[in-house]
């Protein structure tokens, strides 16, 4: 994992201690998979607390079922404006987000469920949208909550 | 003297002006119909063809209110047509409109987080408003329960518990109606500051402090409608599903419409008959049997199909199933530049181009629908059956294909596959023009599933009648009286050899029109029947008997007609108007109707000069094909 780190983030080698240690991650570890398989395996309903994990990915590379959360919106270079039409759809940094399908034709569009409300989102829409990974685990970690708040 | 007043006085009835606000699927409209009942003017905004709909409601104490249904919108920040009426009425710049007096937010009591922020948002204009908490019934089946008194504390408004779609489930609100002046704005919440984002940011989080006060900020997931969207969306056999759905209604549409559509053609008929018997020959017969009778039930003659494809365009909308279909469609349409929306309306033209270009309202993005509509008249309408039939059986033999095809099924089948491939080249033309650079939004939502309401699907149908016979019928009606002007007028001079029809305006018409039909290969006697076929395509085939001299009246024409061309035209001339059917315009309807839906006679005129340089070319090079193959 230190390999594939080091790989893609070689410049920024102090942040890796700080994102190891926080286990909350930055905009640089956008093109970083690592997501542990261990993540997945856990039942929710065993869920005491819930937590971000250490990476972020575009809403439109989650798998499906996938529990996340919104981290922060990203302007498309070719349509600005969808940042705050997401919004206006619900779109908040904080709220739950599921990718329930995908499209038959090229999996494109998305079905996503964000908060209480079902949309379809083109790829390219739903790749504006930075998502957390819930993390369950069995609660001896103190929720990172306000470090959430202030990145986003 | 008095001081005149302003002209939108003319424009609005009196008694205090009441909006409806909130999000697209919160149950605005069905509420809207609980409360004014039947009631409703259905009209469009000023220079838009959003669809405006007000009503009346009367309160227990004799008060009349005027209530507007503004169209449902996620935020005073417009994204589409719609929401920028929405947008413009509550600030008060829309033409025309009236700034209403006071505003109800509805809000979807399953899903209070966005609409709350919408609450927040009409609160910061300063118009007096309150919440009218809608589906409380869905909610509390999902087992939340909402205090609405602890809500209208945090808020600062009345709010009052509402089911849309329950006979009665808008009492509290009508009771609330009756105080209405009551309701106070708060001026210190008034938007003086221009810095929207920051408002944004703030909304989110007083929308989140209010829902964690009432300890709703859990979220509750909706099993059932999730449940079927496993099949509905699934990669394969969402596909399929929805396959089977349109050939059902398709069938539907087809075979329910045939009944009722005899029946109006035998009783125009029969109506036609009569009155002939009843008046003395001569212009003012000739008027009212061949121009108004005919005319109005060739208008009429739609409206089985109309009603039908309708009613299951009405039932899948408020049930949720459309914008899946849309979804599931999205990626193929988005092949020739349109989106998911455009399916149902192009599907619908098979039926009549009529209902699908005004089915294309349902279209968001203003391009798409403009291209929809521009595609819809090449769509196979069920108004090209009689004449693909007559040709067909007069030219193509019947024979054995490979052992299991019959010809003439297979030239039917090429007829409405060149139909289908000639309006993809033409989107896919479009989309190189005018959407180079353009990449369309779709965050469509998919709305919890829920049965359709009787009276919600009762209302929509009246409403769509209403709109086609009032406003198009008009038109229609128009037309054909006067295409009945031109094939009678002036009469035949005295010791004439031919038809009446031929010294018409309508025969010097079809006789100028032939020279430049000649090329591809039509003689002067469907020249002249093209004419009077421009009422509708049908008519082609009576106006062809009518030159030709026949007498057989009704469906005997065609009988009569076949062995007669046969005989007289070659094949390629007869190939040759196969493809000319395929594209041209010649219906006179649709193009009124475009006129209609696009406010102009822009749009109509280019889809008239397109279709008819395609039609041109496409028979053309038909016929030039077919002499080269010796069927000269």
């Amino acid at each position: 994992m230190i390999l594939v780190y080091s790989f893609a983030l070689k410049p920024v080698s102090s942040l890796i201690a700080k994102l190891i240690a926080t286990q909350t991650s930055t905009m640089n570890s956008i093109n970083i998979d690592m997501a542990t398989p261990a993540n997945f395996a856990m039942p929710a309903a065993i869920a005491s607390t819930l937590r971000t994990s250490a990476e972020v990915k575009k809403l439109s590379d989650i798998a499906i079922g996938e529990q996340c959360v919104v981290r922060q919106l990203v302007a498309s270079t070719g349509m600005p404006e969808w940042m705050t039409q997401l919004e206006d759809i619900g779109f908040i940094a904080g709220e739950p987000v599921t990718l329930m399908a995908r499209g038959a034709f090229g999996g494109d569009p998305l079905v996503v469920r964000i908060g209480l409300s079902t949309f379809a989102l083109r790829k390219a829409e739903a790749a504006c949208v930075l998502v957390d990974t819930v993390v369950v685990t069995s609660g001896d970690v103190p929720v990172n909550d306000s470090q959430n708040k202030v990145a986003a | 003297m008095k001081q005149v007043k302003p002209a939108v006085i003319h424009f609005h009835a009196s008694g205090p002006l009441v909006a409806l606000v909130g999000n697209p699927n919160c149950g605005k409209t069905a509420l809207f119909n609980l409360l004014t009942d039947s009631k409703q003017k259905v009209a469009n905004y000023a220079g838009v063809t959003v669809e405006r709909k007000e009503g009346r409601f009367h309160t227990a104490a004799g008060k009349t209110l005027r209530v507007l249904d503004l169209p449902g919108t996620y935020s005073l920040h417009p994204r589409s047509p719609d929401e920028r009426v929405t947008h413009d009425v509550l600030y008060g710049n829309a033409i025309g409109e009236k700034r209403p007096d006071y505003v109800v937010c509805v809000v979807d009591a399953t899903n209070l987080r966005r609409g709350l922020r919408l609450v927040i948002a009409v609160q910061r204009l300063g118009i007096p408003c309150m919440v009218a908490l809608n589906m409380t019934d869905m909610a509390e089946q999902r087992g939340l329960s909402i205090d609405e008194q602890a809500l209208a504390r945090e808020l600062g408004i009345p709010v009052v518990r509402t089911v849309g779609i329950k006979q009665g489930g808008d009492a509290a609100l009508k009771t609330m109606l009756d105080d209405i002046q009551t309701l106070n704005s708060d001026a210190h919440l008034s938007d003086s500051d221009p810095a929207v984002q920051s408002h944004t940011d703030l909304d989110h989080e007083r929308v989140r402090q209010i829902l964690s006060k009432l300890g709703l900020d859990a979220i509750v997931p909706h099993n059932a409608s999730d449940k079927i969207d496993r099949v509905v969306l699934h990669p394969v056999l969402g596909p399929i599903l929805l396959a089977i759905i349109l050939f059902l209604v398709f069938q539907a549409v087809f075979a329910w419409a045939t009944v009722p559509m005899d029946l109006i053609k035998e009783g125009t008929e029969w109506l036609g008959a009569s009155v002939s018997n009843l008046l003395p020959e001569g212009w003012v017969q000739s008027l009212i049997v061949n121009g108004i009778i005919a005319g109005a039930g060739g208008v009429i003659v739609f409206l089985p199909q109309i009603l039908i494809l309708f009613f299951f365009i009405l039932v899948l909308e408020e049930s949720g199933y459309l914008p899946r279909a849309a979804f599931l469609l999205d990626r193929l349409m988005g092949g020739v530049g349109l989106s998911g929306r455009s399916f149902i309306p192009l599907l619908s033209s098979f039926a009549c181009a009529i209902p699908g270009i005004m089915a294309a309202r349902t279209i968001a993005n203003p391009r798409d629908r403009m291209v929809t509509i521009m595609i819809a008249p090449l769509m196979t309408c069920s108004a090209r059956l009689p004449v693909y039939a007559l040709l067909i059986g007069a030219f193509i033999p019947q024979r054995d294909v490979w052992g299991i095809f019959e010809l003439q099924g297979l030239v039917l089948f090429a007829l409405y596959g060149a139909g289908i491939i000639g309006a993809l080249a033409v989107a896919w033309v479009l989309k190189r023009f005018t959407a180079q650079s353009q990449i369309r939004t779709l965050m469509m939502e998919l709305p919890s599933y829920h049965l359709p309401t009787v009276r919600n699907v009762l209302l929509g149908l009246k409403q769509r009648v209403v709109i086609f016979m009032s406003r198009v019928g008009g038109i229609i009606l128009l037309l054909t009286i006067a295409l009945w002007f031109l094939a009678s007028y002036p009469g035949a001079p005295a010791g004439a050899t031919g038809m009446p029809i031929e010294y018409s305006f309508a025969g010097y018409i079809g006789k100028a029109l032939a020279v430049v039909f000649e090329p591809i290969g039509f003689n002067w006697q469907i020249s002249i029947a093209l004419v009077p076929g421009m009422a509708a395509r049908e008519v082609a085939v009576s106006s062809l008997g009518t030159v030709y001299a026949l007498a057989a009246a009704g469906s005997d024409t065609a009988e009569a007609l076949a062995p007669l061309i046969a005989q007289q035209w070659s094949i390629a001339t007869a190939l040759s108007l196969l493809a000319w059917y395929v594209f041209a315009p010649q219906c006179l309807s649709t193009i009124a109707t475009v006129k209609r839906e696009t406010g102009g006679w822009k749009m109509p005129m280019i889809m008239l000069g397109y279709l008819f340089a395609l039609a041109y070319l496409a028979s053309f090079i038909t016929y030039r094909i077919a002499l080269a193959c010796g069927l000269g």
